[in-house]
């Protein structure tokens, strides 16, 4: 019997996703406590080209899966292409990036087979559970999710079904180096689709940018105050935020100012942020303004003023000018995501 | 003996409070700064019923009660007295003269689209020369044939900048006193009829409430509500209904201030600590809460004893006067307990300090009150 | 067409505060809603409902306070409302639930059955696709907007992904999860809430639906996953302030630091 780690690793248009890779990082070091391998499964249409990357990243071995009817993500054939490497392979763990189509294919997969699955992981090990002190115990995968809009932590076990299934947010693992001298067996494994598993049509897919969101849904912000000096500075600030996948957002006194418009004011008259990033940039932290995002993961403050109150909401203070420093941070933000291609 | 809201009317008040909270606090600011009502928010308070609570669905209405009303009166001032005085001049003075007293007829072609989502009204009662003394009307309907022909002007009806009913009292026999007013109702778009500006205010001023002035208008015979010579009734009538809504306006106003001020002092800090660890700053907002709670319980009581068919007049006056001074003194106590920024326009509890002294004035200041008080006793 | 649109009461997470000298869940006080999600579901069925004619049932499995969220969906201007209620209903996971709602929907009946996305408190976004497969009918998750019914049948909706959207047609019966984008919920109507309290709220117990069910498969027992611990995240003091920095060493720190919380 298999106990490997299972990595379905996302494609949309032939294209891994970023999830995939970091999912495989996860996985090499849960298999090292299991002692057992990483095994990439890779859906799609003429897609097994790109099996060898996720060797690289760290897979010890791929099954392929291709048929015509995956060339576009569908449920229904998805599933059961996924409950055909589970019948075949048995693994003791299936991980899917916490996607759009992961969160909609792991569910449909785990009622399928009759197993537990464990949404939006950020943290997974492998420890010993034991149902009686004086037992040996098992090794089980100790899945840890935030809950309650992110106010509380679960740890889940799915003691006694398998696979143990687990969905995880994309961008909290650590991908591997990519190691092209890795190598590992590329296997196909072959499913009959019938045209009745096509239970829906496709009438369009409309490709697009990805579209502006509320500032309470972003999960990056940088926020300029005062100290950004004027309205044009948020177009830098802006840039910032492109580079990390997040939005701007400012204090009121900006907003009051006309140098950006109000749905994007946090604090006590503004909106309720708790984002993964917070970035203050020359907010000097008045308690109106900390109110509404003391909530956040990670705050980053930038202020001339050593005594600012930000200061003490943050995990990094940096005491200089922001019209400075933030330059400069986009061109070594741009170099870092040049050398991690 | 019975203090709790049943599941019916905690329902509401929750709906009242999302809708508050979501529609009408995020325009208040800029109704109150441009002196202009919102048309859009008033089309959505019409939407959900807030205009016609407590009455009949037989006429389209929501089939409710004056204790809904008074918990709608109240979520909605928590964060505007504007939309508060708009609702209610529209719900227990416009409305209720026409249900109260209107045919069957006139109750199909007036009420029914007043509160079934359909029409504002507004009530025209107060006149430059005849305020607590109403009895002093000026305006004077002549009957020609089928018709009346009404003349004269009318001062602070509120909702007149955007009604489209207008109810209006005027003397058919200035001979007989109270007993030679009349009740009228009318479309705005009726010859002769002209609204003027928005009057400059104090507070409420997102409020419409203009100079109306009826020349040589014509009116038939079948929009009189009630008997020639009724009119001071139904007037006094609606008054002591729309009292419950003032009383109710009034508590909401200062549970909108003092929450507002307890969010910022256990956010503000000064000598090192939060200022809501001060002594001081509890027992000001326990004696804050409590004022407002006698008030609340007052305003209830009178919206029951409505719903009960009882004489309710004296229970409505104690209820406004009360609680109109009671807002006045919290809402000027939040101000303090804030502070520098409680003096500010960025926070809401400056605007609730303006909005709150109307309620001493107006639909009976608190002489008149006493007055009614006084009169149900039996004190002569 | 019958519409059954699944709704969860759940308590409203913005309100949840942590104790700041304990650092616990206060849970005391805190209102609770029906989910957003599915919320936007039932303002998607009623506007299918007004422009393509049938009714509009709401489920929801919970404890008894959960009929004020029937309540509330009722008086937004749904036709019927059921309660999923049993004590042996207590403790279930997601597959676990699913088993259970979906034996309340061959109870009930459905051509199109809506659920939001996920809930607010356990934001899982399984329930869902967990009923359509457990009732073996076509799941679409993540619409984001209804465009028509065709020949009565076939429901034409857009399906969000995060760099595109597919405009799928599924036919009756499925089920479509809703984003909360779907549709913004309109108020109760003050009206509607008297009428709300005067209609009968359907209770559907263990015995209303054992035949259904595999009652090795429901509750706490019959949950494939259980909560190991749970616990609140570590509050946070204040961190590293850094003074005298050129702005070159100020940026190398700022990259550091999203290095370290995976930000980049």
């Amino acid at each position: 019997m298999s106990r490997d780690i299972y990595v379905v690793a996302e494609q949309r248009d032939g294209e891994i996703a970023k999830v995939a890779f970091e999912l495989i990082g996860e996985a090499t070091k849960l298999a090292a406590d299991l002692e057992q391998k990483v095994v990439g499964i890779l859906i799609g249409d003429h897609i097994k080209d790109k099996a060898q990357s996720l060797i690289d990243a760290g897979a010890d071995s791929v099954v392929v899966i291709e048929d015509k009817m995956l060339a576009e993500y569908v449920t229904e054939p998805y599933t059961k292409a996924v409950t055909a490497v589970i019948k075949e392979c048995d693994p003791e763990i299936i991980l899917f990036g916490a996607t759009s189509i992961g969160r909609d294919l792991a569910p449909r997969v785990a009622s399928r087979v009759h197993t537990g699955l464990t949404a939006d992981c950020t943290k997974l090990d492998i420890d010993v559970w034991k149902a009686k002190p004086e037992d040996e115990g098992q090794k089980l995968l100790f899945m840890t999710r935030p809950a309650f809009g992110g106010n509380i932590m679960a740890t889940i076990l799915c003691k006694h079904y398998r696979p143990q299934m687990a969905t995880v947010r994309p961008g909290v693992m650590k991908k591997l180096i990519v190691d092209h001298t890795r190598t590992g067996e590329i296997k196909e494994l072959k499913v009959n689709f019938e045209p009745s598993d096509m239970n829906v049509v496709i009438r369009e897919v409309v490709k697009e940018k990805h579209k502006k969101v509320d500032i309470t849904e972003a999960k990056v912000l940088i926020s300029g105050g005062r100290g950004i000096g004027s309205p044009e500075f948020y177009t830098t600030l802006q840039e910032v935020a492109d580079i990390l996948g997040g939005e701007i957002s400012s204090s009121r006194a900006n907003v009051d100012a006309g140098w950006i418009a109000r749905e994007r004011q946090v604090g006590q008259t503004g909106k309720t942020v708790r984002p993964e990033l917070y970035m203050a940039c020359g907010i000097s932290g008045a308690i109106q303004h900390v109110a509404g995002m003391e909530g956040s993961d990670c705050v980053i403050a930038i202020n001339k003023n050593d005594t600012a109150a930000i200061f003490d909401v943050s995990d990094l203070g940096v005491v200089g000018d922001v019209k400075v420093i933030i330059p400069k941070l986009i061109d070594a933000l741009k170099k870092y995501k040049t050398s991690q291609l | 003996m019975d203090f709790k809201l049943n599941k019916t009317h905690l329902l509401q008040q929750e709906m009242f409070r999302r809708f508050a909270e979501n529609e009408v606090k995020p325009l208040a600011e800029e109704m109150d700064e441009t002196e202009i009502y919102n048309m859009e928010l008033l089309a959505k308070m019409h939407k959900v019923g807030l205009m016609g609570i407590p009455y009949s669905k037989e006429y389209g209405g929501v089939g409710g009660d004056y204790l809904g009303y008074s918990l709608a009166m109240e979520e909605i001032s928590k964060h505007d007295g504007s939309s508060g005085i708009t609702i209610s001049v529209h719900t227990s003075l416009a409305c209720s003269c026409v249900d109260g007293f209107g045919t069957e007829e006139q109750k199909q072609m007036w009420l029914r689209p007043m509160v079934d989502g359909s029409k504002t009204g507004c009530y025209g009662l107060t006149e430059p020369n005849a305020g607590s003394d109403a009895a002093g009307q000026q305006t004077k309907a002549v009957l020609d044939g089928d018709h009346y022909i009404i003349n004269g002007t009318k001062i602070f009806t509120t909702n007149s900048g955007f009604a489209d009913t207008f109810v209006m009292f005027a003397m058919t026999d200035k001979s007989a006193g109270t007993k030679g007013i009349s009740c009228f109702v009318m479309d705005k778009s009726t010859p002769g009829l002209t609204v003027g500006p928005n009057i400059k205010r104090m507070g409420i001023r997102a409020a419409q409430n203009c100079e109306v002035s009826y020349e040589n208008v014509r009116v038939p015979v079948s929009q009189r509500i009630g008997k020639e010579g009724a009119g001071f009734k139904i007037a006094m009538k609606a008054l002591d209904g729309g009292r419950i809504g003032i009383a109710a306006q009034s508590v909401g106003i200062a549970q909108g201030a003092l929450n507002e001020a307890i969010k910022y002092v256990k956010e503000r800090k000064q000598f090192g600590k939060r200022i809501s660890s001060f002594q001081n700053t509890q027992f000001k907002i326990a004696e804050l809460q409590t004022q407002i709670d006698a008030a609340r319980l007052l305003t209830w009581r009178a919206a029951v004893s409505k719903d009960d068919h009882e004489n309710f007049a004296q229970n409505a006056a104690m209820a406004k006067l009360f609680a109109s001074e009671m807002v006045n003194d919290v809402c000027r106590a939040a101000v303090q307990l804030m502070g520098g920024y409680g003096y500010c326009r960025e926070y809401p509890v400056e605007r609730a300090l303006r909005d709150a002294k109307i309620t001493e004035i107006y639909e009976g200041t608190s002489e008149v009150m006493k007055m009614v008080i006084a009169g149900s006793m039996k004190i002569f | 067409m019958k519409i059954v649109v699944c709704i969860k009461q759940v308590p409203d997470t913005n309100e949840v505060k942590l104790d700041p000298i304990t650092n616990t869940l206060i849970r005391d006080g805190v209102p609770s809603i029906i989910n957003h999600d599915d919320k936007s579901g039932i303002e998607a069925a009623l506007i299918l409902k007004e422009r393509f004619g049938g009714t509009v049932s709401v489920v929801c499995m919970g404890p008894p306070q959960a009929d004020v969220a029937l309540r509330e969906a009722l008086a937004m201007g749904c036709d019927e409302a059921y309660l999923v209620s049993a004590r042996e209903f207590g403790g279930s996971d997601t597959w676990a639930t699913a088993s259970i709602i979906s034996a309340a929907l061959t109870n009930i009946g459905y051509d199109l059955v809506i659920t939001g996305r996920q809930a607010i408190d356990g934001d899982t976004a399984q329930v869902g696709p967990q009923i359509a497969e457990t009732l073996g009918i076509p799941q679409v998750s993540y619409a984001e907007e209804i465009y028509d019914i065709e020949d009565g049948n076939k429901v034409i909706v857009k399906r969000q992904f995060e760099d595109r959207y597919h405009i799928i047609e599924v036919k009756m019966p499925c089920l479509l999860t809703a984003l909360a984008e779907l549709a913004t919920p309109r108020y109760m109507h003050a009206g509607g809430i008297i009428d709300a309290y005067k209609k009968d709220v359907k209770l559907l117990g263990y015995d209303d639906l054992k035949d259904q069910l595999v009652p090795e498969y429901i509750g706490l027992k019959g949950s494939p996953t259980n909560v190991f611990k749970s616990f609140t995240k570590q509050a946070k003091g204040t961190g590293t302030i850094l003074k005298d920095l050129s702005p070159d060493e100020a940026v190398e720190a700022i990259i550091a630091k999203l290095d370290e919380r995976h930000i980049i």
